[in-house]
């Protein structure tokens, strides 16, 4: 394989709060080819966003900063580039897109104006051809009558329409790498599979990697190649999608898969109750601690687990889990 | 959009531009639209007046003291025999000049400095909001009479008083728009498409800070109006200019005496701001999103 397009090593988050310093991602690496996509997962309160923003360069301004580690980006460091690179990278070579359609739009510019500004920004297009591509990437976002919705404001748009136009604006520079930010939990079912289909066939066309966040299983499953299940701000399994969903290596992703109905159905015939994950994530307090974060929820916790921070073991395929125990799981 | 037969057209809700809700809520306020109706003829009077009603206000046309109606002056004349009816038509466009190029210069300052306080926080807004504050418990008048006083009265400098004093309910209003609309996503999507901060602070966030920002304009004109005539009043106006304020300020020692000739600028006055205050309700009532809908 050739270098990767995006490669985060040892990466560490750190978010400043009331009660000091807490590491929201903590020892982090992975890496994304191009073309490739990629899912993170995980409930809510685990990193996945901050991770997002921090490839971003988005963190909250004076709470949250890279504290140690690195983004690398084409060859590029990211975590000290200057502001005004960032700003040349964002929209361009990584775009994002965003969990509430409804709200990620604004509401007074017509959604053709934010599509072509975007293309103003970065490629110095001028005002008709700008507004012409605009035409074209809500064709290919399969809006229908692209020619005539181009002048419609956001509030003229339905949900999945709007997912549509932001997709439409995260993609309009060909960026190398988009970050869907659980881009389908705000939209109904039936809209979800068609969002999904339309980031494939862009993904296709593109040829852009994708980042997903999700916590839906199901989503992952259905969009992404490999997957990072991430637990209070550390990866607890990383691997092909498919060789986890069927044998996990860490408690949090067999418990994660076993909250799904449909792939429970095809796994074990016997078992068709649903289970859950019992307990919370830990709060921001607990992040950091030299030891099994996952442990107060885990049904095969020993002492071990409490003592230490569980090192990542490899197993074939690349697959890696963060579990003492996960030669048994 | 739904096809089906069954569906009538007319049940289908369709979404409305919001300029046309808003325009449905201002029609719903009653006084409002009154209070446009007046003020645009007021607003005509300003502006054709002086090429209809061509007598200069500054001329002794006749008698002095001639009551209103009385020898075919429509509102009588001033201790000096000047037309008050020329005074009212010519000191209309200065007084509506004036309150509305005050107002634009205090939404300037306020703006300029409420973005800013609110898109960066840290130190700037401190610096910034303490310099608001400052000038926010100076007294008004005092101020804006000393500006006058020291640097002559002429119709820029009293604008400029008027404007300096007036520019900190703008401020703090943009400010608070500002650290509410930050937060929201499109603002970070926009940041995320490599927004430039120049751009998210005046293309992005701005214009959907703007509705209380233009309430706040209105009713601000209408204030100028009433602090260019209580400066006026005092003296502190361009002596070649009529206004109204002048025109009662002028006219004040002889109150008792020829009592119209303190009133009937003073009616203008009155009806004028009021008309901007009901307007500006009316902009309320259909700027504000939370009064939608009741």
């Amino acid at each position: 394989m050739t270098a990767p397009l995006l490669k985060v090593e040892n990466l560490r988050i750190e978010l400043t709060t009331r009660d000091g310093v807490a590491p929201v991602i903590d020892d982090l690496s992975f890496e994304l080819g191009a073309g490739e996509s990629i899912s993170f997962v995980g409930e809510s309160g685990c990193g996945k966003s901050m991770t997002a923003l921090g490839i971003m360069g988005l963190l909250p301004e004076k709470v949250g900063r890279v504290a140690s580690g690195s983004i690398n980006f084409a060859g590029e460091e990211l975590s000290t580039a200057t502001e005004k690179r960032m700003r040349e990278i964002r929209g361009n070579d990584i775009s994002m897109i965003f969990q509430e359609p409804m709200t990620s739009l604004n509401p007074v510019y017509t959604v053709g104006e934010q599509i072509a500004e975007v293309l103003r920004a970065h490629q110095n297009l001028s005002k008709a051809a700008a507004w012409a591509s605009a035409i074209e990437l809500l064709d290919a976002v399969r809006i229908p009558n692209a020619q005539r919705r181009v002048s419609d404001y956001p509030f003229q748009m339905s949900g999945g329409q709007r997912q549509r136009v932001m997709i439409a604006i995260a993609l309009a520079c060909k960026p190398k790498i988009l970050i869907a930010d659980e881009p389908t939990t705000a939209l109904d079912v039936t809209i979800q599979a068609q969002i999904f289909d339309l980031l494939n066939d862009m993904k296709r066309q593109t040829g852009a990697a994708i980042i997903m966040i999700t916590h839906d299983m199901g989503a992952v499953a259905e969009m992404a190649e490999r997957m990072i299940v991430m637990y209070a701000g550390r990866n607890a399994e990383q691997g092909p999608v498919e060789q986890i969903i069927e044998r996990p290596r860490h408690p949090y992703s067999k418990g994660l898969i076993a909250c799904v109905p449909h792939i429970m159905a095809t796994l074990t015939e016997e078992r068709r109750e649903l289970t859950e994950v019992a307990g919370i994530v830990p709060s921001l307090r607990e992040f950091g601690k030299n030891r099994c974060l996952f442990a107060s929820r885990c049904n095969m916790v020993t002492q071990k687990c409490l003592d230490k921070r569980p090192p990542e073991v490899a197993f074939e395929g690349q697959q890696m889990s963060a579990c003492w125990h996960a030669e048994a799981v | 959009m739904s096809t089906n037969p069954l569906i009538p057209k007319d049940n289908v809700p369709i979404a409305r531009h919001p300029a046309a809700e808003a325009w449905e809520m201002f029609r719903r306020n009653h006084a409002a639209m009154v209070a446009l109706v007046v003020l645009s003829a007021i607003v005509l009077v300003a502006i054709f007046g002086p090429y209809i009603y061509p007598i200069d206000p500054f001329d002794m046309v006749w008698a002095p003291f001639s009551p209103p109606g009385v020898d075919g002056f429509i509102l009588g004349t001033d201790y000096l025999g000047r037309d008050l009816l020329a005074a009212i038509i010519h000191g209309a466009r200065v007084s509506i000049l004036i309150g509305l190029a005050a107002a634009l210069m205090s939404v300037f300052i306020g703006v300029t400095v409420g973005a800013l306080a609110g898109f960066y926080r840290g130190w700037v807004e401190e610096v910034l909001m303490r310099i608001t504050e400052f000038f926010q418990v100076l007294p008004t008048l005092l101020f804006s009479m000393v500006i006058v006083a020291l640097f002559g009265a002429s119709l820029p400098m009293i604008t400029f008083a008027i404007g300096i004093v007036s520019w900190t309910a703008v401020a703090r209003i943009t400010r608070s728009e500002f650290l509410r609309i930050r937060e929201l996503e499109y603002v970070t999507a926009s940041r995320a498409s490599g927004t430039k901060n120049s751009k998210l602070m005046f293309k992005v966030i701005l214009p959907n800070a703007l509705p209380p920002i233009i309430v706040q304009a209105a009713l601000m004109v209408g204030s100028a109006i009433l602090f260019e005539a209580g400066l006026s009043f005092l003296g502190l106006t361009d002596p070649n200019v009529v206004s109204w304020g002048q025109v009662i300020g002028s006219n004040r020692q002889y109150i008792l005496d020829a009592g119209y000739t303190v009133t009937i600028p003073g009616i203008a006055i009155f009806v004028t701001v009021l008309a901007i205050s009901l307007v500006g309700d009316g902009l309320n009532d259909a700027l504000n999103p939370k009064l939608r809908q009741r």
